[in-house]
């Protein structure tokens, strides 16, 4: 099994390094070839609008789609969250995007820099105590559609929500040592690969 | 418990702008036309590193009316520069909301001893360096991101190179040596010592290390990336240059394809003429910005 974090922009090694200290096999994903061959995908944090206009200018939103419709799993952190939603609040005009989860999305919603912070969060389906969340410059999560499951609230306000196939996070379990969210994600991929097996 | 601006949150945002450009603009819609080419973030000025060398005089924080206004007219991160040591201009900028302070020396240093203490501050800071002990010493004051200074306007790379070789190759020399002789390195490079330590153990800096001063072309972008820069600054060298759209754009795609030489050939196709460089060497000591700062 082979996960892939989109490394156009942003916070790619990170993921990386992630993904290596659970044991995933995990890679760079550039090209739309390299993102047809994945089992899973991250989107990482990082400026959302770079990222969606490199991900149209060179061919990979479709083949992220297909990905993602073909039942593989994809998790959005922060970035790769707006990147992932149906409706963008605060966006730019016409702000290239995924739009595959049934989502609104609000854009640098806790504020800017200066209010970037941390904090502890309950995240459902994921034991042994609250998660240290890092929020920076964050999106959340105004309103979830039919089948959105919400994994996680802050200041009452949604920063985790699951739609079967698809993860998504306000926050940057990257950057912590804490590698639950990513064992979660992996398990998904297991789980997914297992599936498509049969 | 809720904490805010964190060493984490600090830190953490230079890690998302890597990858990316950074470019300079001193008008709102400068702003919105590098945001639509892609940048990760603007430095907002009052004039570009080639025109504060050409004018001459004492260059300070822009107005705080020109940086609303950038603010205002783009959803992508917005930094401002203040002059080295000018905790003042520090303090207005973190007032303003603005998403990162550069402590640069393109503006005229205020205080010739002493740096900003960056740790006082909610807002981050980035900082220029060249060579491995200024990157630390700035780091140990509290930079969250370090870029080496090249030459600021002069769209000539050769400095930028410079300072980021030496980094690089300081800081594989530092992984080469033992614990024994770490002391009297940090001594060498008049760098803290457990910062030494951290990079000796480690092998890269301990916060982002990005590159600027000179870069003018895509080119340009994918040299300093192969060197080891994690995401570039480009000043003078967009609005300075013929088609700032297009080149801008180039910038920002050959910035993530900087290893595939195709892609760079692809986006360097017919996007004007650079700006005009100045050759460095033959420069007086008395013109370069980069000796301002220690």
């Amino acid at each position: 099994m082979k996960v892939g974090v989109l490394a156009l922009q942003g916070a790619v090694r990170e993921h990386l390094k992630a993904l290596a200290r659970c044991g995933a096999e995990a890679c760079e994903v550039r090209t739309p070839e390299e993102a047809a061959a994945c089992d899973g995908l991250i989107l990482p944090g990082g400026e959302s609008t770079t990222i969606g206009k490199l991900m149209e200018r060179y061919g990979l939103t479709d083949p992220i789609k297909e990905l993602a419709v073909s039942g593989r799993p994809l998790m959005g952190t922060c970035a790769g969250m707006i990147l992932m939603a149906k409706n963008i609040i605060a966006g730019i005009e016409g702000q290239p995007r995924l739009a595959l989860m049934d989502v609104t999305v609000e854009r640098n919603a806790f504020g800017r820099q200066v209010d970037s912070f941390e904090a502890e969060v309950e995240f459902r389906g994921v034991e042994g105590g609250p998660f240290r969340a890092v929020f920076i410059c964050a999106p959340i999560i105004r309103e979830v559609g039919e089948g959105v499951e919400v994994l996680a609230t802050c200041e009452d306000k949604i920063v985790a929500a699951r739609q079967g196939n698809l993860l998504a996070l306000s926050f940057h379990p990257e950057l912590t040592s804490d590698p639950r969210i990513h064992r979660y994600f992996l398990s998904m991929c297991e789980q997914a690969a297992k599936e498509l097996a049969r | 418990m809720t904490e805010k601006s964190t060493w984490r949150t600090k830190v953490g945002l230079a890690e998302m702008l890597k990858g990316g450009v950074i470019m300079d603009v001193t008008t709102a819609e400068q702003a919105k036309i590098a945001e639509e080419a892609g940048a990760v973030a603007v430095m907002a000025l009052e004039r570009v590193p080639a025109d504060i060398r050409a004018q001459g005089g004492v260059a300070r924080m822009a107005d705080p009316a020109k940086i609303k206004e950038i603010m205002a007219a783009v959803t992508i991160r917005v930094m401002a520069k203040a002059r080295i040591g000018h905790f003042a201009e520090a303090q207005v900028l973190e007032a303003l909301g603005v998403d990162f302070v550069d402590e640069s020396e393109v503006l005229t240093p205020a205080d010739e001893e002493f740096h900003i203490d960056k740790h006082q501050f909610r807002v981050p800071f980035v900082c220029g360096c060249r060579d491995l002990g200024e990157a630390l010493r700035r780091i140990g004051e509290g930079a969250a991101m370090i870029r080496t200074k090249g030459e600021a306007g002069s769209g000539n790379v050769v400095e930028a190179v410079r300072h980021m070789r030496r980094v690089q190759s300081q800081i594989k020399w530092l992984t080469t040596l033992g614990p024994e002789q770490l002391m009297t390195a940090a001594k060498d490079l008049g760098a803290p010592y457990d910062l030494v330590c951290e990079v000796a153990r480690t092998g890269k800096l301990p916060v982002p290390n990005f590159a600027a001063g000179g870069i003018a072309t895509p080119a340009d972008a994918a040299l300093l990336r192969q060197l080891g820069a994690e995401a570039v600054f480009v000043g003078s060298g967009i609005f300075k240059s013929d088609n700032p759209a297009a080149r801008a754009k180039a910038i920002v795609e050959a910035t993530t394809y900087y290893d595939k030489p195709d892609v760079v050939a692809r986006v360097s196709e017919g996007i004007g003429e650079a700006m005009p460089g100045l050759d460095v060497a033959k420069m007086d000591e008395s013109e370069l910005l980069q000796t301002r700062g220690w």
